[in-house]
């Protein structure tokens, strides 16, 4: 283990390490445009210029490996004037968009500007190099090339990482711009990861443009739903509107990116969302209180099962649930109803498109922790689906807002063989659309609990404010409905469940929110 | 910090002929009488103004209702920044940023609204603006009206002026 100092400070760190990741370990940030964490090194910006004892230049941080006994210094006047002129060269052409540009707020171009800049321009506005603005080159994504600092990030991006190699530099000397080929846009479903990497607003997001300014979001850690990989995420929001995903690096699972499909989950906790409690009477929607429809729910399930046995009772269980929630109904279905009703499919509509990298088939956070809380699918969802074709179901309790992979009609035609359907759910769909009553729960964003990834990784996601309208957080509705169906459940919170559900599922014995942490933890089997 | 005390006069007792109130009732009407007599032969000197038709020069720094700038074609100077909003301490502005048609320009406001009835006339939104296209130069106060919606001054309304 070669070990050196930096800036005084002493550190021992693995063979083949470089400079700026020895620095990064205590805590010295050394300024960088092109070297990214999970891409190649490139060391073309010189950004990362440090002094190193006994070399004659200024070298590289990021490129230049460490050595035993090397003395490093990130903080002499050398490398203070070395750093502020490569910015001033790299601002030369730059247009200083800042007011119309995205970037703003979060641009690496600003903080360092503002930390070892804030020099006047020597370069008259007329003789700036103009390039093309506003160029949508496919994806999701929007490039300004005269933004552009020409640190090869995207391209390295689109090599390493995609293999699709769409972006490149064109031309020469300061007339250099970044581009695709002609008739050849950006193809690939990990497009909006080169907003992220770029550390300037060259490629900046269609999604979010002028959507809002960054620094009026806040972020709170989440797990996309999208699909089963479970790739970590923070979600930006401002007041209860959800503006954006980007990636949270978790080596285990997603590294440092997300797929194109996930990045636009968040709209489902916008729009479409079901907010006040109803039932629907005659064809007719009539708005309800949670205190006046709980007691009905409660009391149709329960009289089904006294009239004609537990089997007129059916629970389907959604995926889209958290652990602490499908543990919950498992319970309320199995223990309090007594039926042998109970059954979640993964089935969604549509293709269930793959990829080898981190896009799964299976498109809902939860399937595997729905098979380790031991809740049937697969089979046992079509008998249950057969047995409701056949009328023998006279009251239904449904989680999520489709039914797998029925189209509408078939939906509709399902369930209108149940005298009784209440839906929690959190958007409109085929299931609100016929359900007898409509609970409606809080979205992805606005509760918290785990869900365990396919391959078995329990992640926890974040509630990052109170659910909107009249929506309610799953685990009290749950608790309220299991205690009127006679349980005297005193859960308060998913922590409490959790708490719970590790002393008695062999899965996830031994597990708690602290163990589980920020990146996720293995369950057993 | 200690707070010192100050030993305030009372008002004293009335005299007696003050207090027959009759001969400053009089005194009274001689200075009401000696105005109006004045400014019925010097109407120059009125100090009441007739408001609104006649008003106040004020002064080139007054800080009044606010108006947008135009560009030299017509379309409002406003980037859709959010400086000034994020200057705001009141929090009275509401801007939504849109794609304009004209790719020089990029980024326009769709709305701009300011809640006059919320809006403290500090100027930080002037100072904010990077665009020049935020001024409070009008010279006006903010005019009563009879709905608080009528106070929200839209982009329209702001670019009028
Ligand atoms: S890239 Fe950064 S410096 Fe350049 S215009 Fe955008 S915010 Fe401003
Ligand atoms: S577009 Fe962004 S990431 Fe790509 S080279 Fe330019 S500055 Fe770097
Ligand atoms: S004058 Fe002050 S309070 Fe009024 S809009 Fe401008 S910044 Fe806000
Ligand atoms: S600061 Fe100026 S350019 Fe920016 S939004 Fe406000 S008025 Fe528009
Ligand atoms: S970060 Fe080292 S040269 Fe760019």
């Amino acid at each position: 283990m070669p070990s050196l100092t930096i800036d005084g400070k002493a550190v021992d760190v693995p063979v083949g390490t470089t400079i700026i990741n020895a620095a990064e370990k205590i805590g010295i940030e050394i300024p960088r445009y092109c070297y990214h964490k999970h891409l190649s090194v490139a060391g073309n910006c010189r950004m990362c210029l440090v002094e190193v004892e006994k070399f004659p230049k200024l070298q590289t941080a990021c490129s230049t490996v460490v050595t035993d006994g090397m003395v490093v210094r990130t903080d002499t006047e050398k490398v203070r004037k070395a750093v502020t002129g490569v910015l001033e060269f790299l601002l030369i052409n730059h247009p200083i968009d800042c007011p119309i540009c995205d970037q703003a707020g979060e641009c690496e171009l600003q903080n360092y500007y503002m930390k070892f800049g804030l020099h006047k321009s020597r370069f008259a506005l007329e003789d700036k190099v103009r390039k093309k603005k506003v160029q949508d080159i496919g994806g999701q994504i929007v490039l300004d090339a005269e933004r552009c600092i020409l640190c090869s990030r995207c391209v390295r991006f689109l090599e390493e990482v995609t293999g699709t190699r769409e972006l490149q530099f064109f031309r020469r000397g300061d007339h250099s711009e970044i581009s695709v080929f002609p008739g050849r846009p950006l193809n690939n479903n990990y497009t909006g990861n080169l907003a992220d990497i770029c550390p300037v607003g060259a490629l900046t997001s269609k999604d979010f443009r002028f959507k809002c300014r960054v620094w009026f979001l806040k972020a709170f850690p989440s797990v996309c739903t999208g699909c089963a990989r479970g790739c970590n995420v923070e979600a930006f929001f401002k007041g209860d509107i959800l503006y954006r995903y980007k990636p949270r690096v978790n080596e285990a699972v997603n590294r440092a990116w997300m797929c194109d499909f996930g990045r636009l989950e968040y709209k489902k906790a916008n729009n479409a969302r079901l907010l006040v409690p109803f039932v629907r009477e005659d064809g007719r929607e009539k708005m309800m209180s949670w205190g006046g429809l709980l007691p009905q729910v409660a009391y149709r399930l329960k009289d089904a099962v006294e009239r004609e046995g537990p089997d007129a009772a059916a629970v389907i269980a959604s995926p889209q649930s958290s652990n602490e929630e499908l543990y919950l109904v498992r319970r309320i279905a199995s223990d309090l109803l007594g039926t042998k009703n109970l059954a979640f499919t993964s089935r969604v509509p549509g293709d269930g498109f793959s990829d080898g990298f981190l896009i799964r088939g299976d498109k809902n956070p939860n399937s595997r922790g729905a098979q380790l809380l031991r809740i049937p699918g697969g089979p046992a969802f079509d008998e249950l689906v057969v047995k409701i074709a056949a009328g023998k179901v006279r009251a239904l309790l449904l989680f999520g807002d489709v039914l797998g992979d029925l189209t509408q009609e078939e939906t509709a035609g399902l369930l209108s063989m149940v005298p009784f359907v209440a839906q929690a759910g959190t958007n409109e769909g085929p299931v609100s659309a016929v359900a007898t009553a409509v609970l409606p729960i809080a979205s992805v964003a606005e509760r918290g609990g785990t869900f365990t990834n396919h391959a078995g990784r329990v992640q926890r996601f974040h509630a990052g404010f109170p659910p909107r309208g009249k929506a309610k957080d799953t685990i009290g509705f749950l608790t309220s409905l299991a205690n009127r169906l006679g349980a005297g459940w005193a859960f308060d919170g998913e922590a409490s469940v959790f708490r719970a559900l590790a002393a008695t599922e062999g899965p996830f014995a031994g597990m708690s929110y602290e163990s589980i942490g920020s990146l996720g933890q293995e369950a057993k089997g | 910090m200690t707070i010192g005390i100050r030993k305030v006069a009372r008002p004293r007792e009335m005299t007696f002929p003050e207090s027959l109130y009759l001969v400053e009732i009089v005194k009274g009407l001689g200075v009401t009488m000696g105005h109006m007599l004045r400014n019925i032969v010097r109407q120059e000197g009125i100090m009441t103004m007739e408001y609104p038709e006649v008003r106040r020069r004020m002064p080139p720094r007054f800080r009044g209702r606010h108006r947008l700038m135009r560009r030299p074609d017509g379309s409002p100077r406003c980037v859709a920044c959010y400086c000034c909003a994020t200057a705001c301490p009141a929090k009275c502005i509401t801007i939504v940023a849109g794609e304009s048609p004209d790719p020089a320009v990029e980024k326009y406001p769709v709305r701009f609204d300011i809640d006059m009835l919320r809006c403290v006339f500090c100027g930080l939104c002037v100072e904010a603006c990077p665009c020049d296209a935020i001024r409070m130069d009008t010279g006006w106060f903010t005019p009563p009206d009879d709905s608080r919606e009528k106070l929200i001054f839209t982009i329209d309304v702001l670019l009028e002026k």
